[in-house]
């Protein structure tokens, strides 16, 4: 029963996991040139296990390293996960406590996308849960390590674009994130917002301002009808 | 193994303020329903934040960076992520050169 489960949650997730890879060596890369260790590079990886904020946080990180900045960045870029989160706990309700901990504390956008989406079929079990998560959860550490290893040997990275890969990747997960109008709203009023605090303030108040403003208008533009489960739903047929 | 205390203590922040969203949510919703207008905030907020990180660069560094990162977009939209990434770096290294 237990690996059938096991079986049936990993089978789910294997077409993913080629998919990390590439975006793990590029962490790995870009993290060991702003001077993070392997062994740093990994330790970040295992525990905070988010690739996006992860990304973030390297672009914000410099030395020395604004550790307010690179902390309060990260919760920002990982705010989704209180909802995704709240998500979650209905569904997880049947599971045994350690299984229900590991979930919650590791889920990714992936892993998340999944689950509910098996759990509108079948009751979720710690064997789906443990196999759809385990090597998911392995991998983005290790790849990320063999891209910390590697790119730590191109020398001048500012040569092949290296410091604008940061911005291609933040574009694009914005558009992996898009949902119509009301980001649209988001995205200009943070770009506005954000360029006028960096021009006019020091430091990196304008990423805080631009976010503060970019939700200030998203909830402004809300209006009833377009709710939150719907864009839940919408995400879920966007991942899987 | 080489560790350094700034940055222990900046990876060890990460992990906290993330373990902190998601168990917080988890924990919350037992007692209040995020709905309306303030989730369709959180919801905003990665957008809002990876768009305030690419303004400096997309639209305050020089034209090489703000048509790069036009390109970028109309890749992302086009095109599976990596590549999109790959086009829009190729497009800075390539812009550069010329302006």
């Amino acid at each position: 029963m237990f690996w059938t489960e096991f079986r049936r949650g990993f089978l789910d997730i294997l077409p993913l996991l080629a998919g990390v890879m590439p975006f793990a060596l590029l962490f790995g890369t870009l993290a060991s040139q702003k001077g993070l260790s392997p062994v740093e590079i990994v330790l970040m990886c295992a525990t905070v296990y988010a690739g996006g904020a992860q990304f973030v946080s390297i672009d914000v990180w410099a030395t020395p390293v604004p550790v307010l900045a690179v902390v309060l960045a990260t919760g920002l870029a990982n705010a989704r996960y209180f909802l995704m989160g709240a998500a979650l706990r209905p569904h997880v309700t049947g599971l045994s406590w350690p299984a229900r901990l590991w979930f919650v504390g590791i889920h990714s956008d992936e892993t998340w996308a999944i689950a509910l989406k098996r759990s509108q079929t079948a009751a979720l079990t710690p064997g789906y849960v443990l196999g759809l998560t385990g090597l998911f959860y392995l991998n983005w550490p290790f790849w990320c390590l063999i891209g910390a290893l590697v790119g730590g040997l191109i020398d001048d990275p500012a040569r092949y674009g290296a410091d604008f890969m940061f911005v291609a990747m933040f574009l694009c997960l914005i558009r992996g994130m898009w949902q119509g109008r009301i980001s649209l709203v988001a995205v200009g009023a943070s770009a506005v917002a954000g360029l006028a605090a960096q021009q006019l303030l020091p430091g990196h108040w304008y990423i805080f301002i631009g976010a503060v403003s970019g939700m200030l208008a998203a909830a402004a533009f809300w209006s009833p009808g377009s709710g939150r489960d719907e864009s839940c739903d919408a995400k879920l047929e966007a991942r899987t | 193994m080489s560790f350094d205390s700034i940055h222990l203590t900046a990876i060890l922040g990460m992990a906290a303020v993330t373990l902190a969203m998601r168990f917080g949510g988890y924990l919350l919703v037992r007692y209040v329903t995020v709905t309306g207008r303030a989730a369709a905030a959180m919801e905003a907020m990665p957008v809002a934040v990876l768009t305030a990180l690419v303004v400096p660069t997309a639209l305050a560094t020089g034209p090489a960076e703000t048509v790069a990162a036009a390109v970028t977009l109309f890749a992302a939209w086009r095109l599976p992520i990596i590549v999109a990434v790959i086009v829009g770096t190729a497009a800075v290294v390539a812009l550069r050169l010329v302006v």
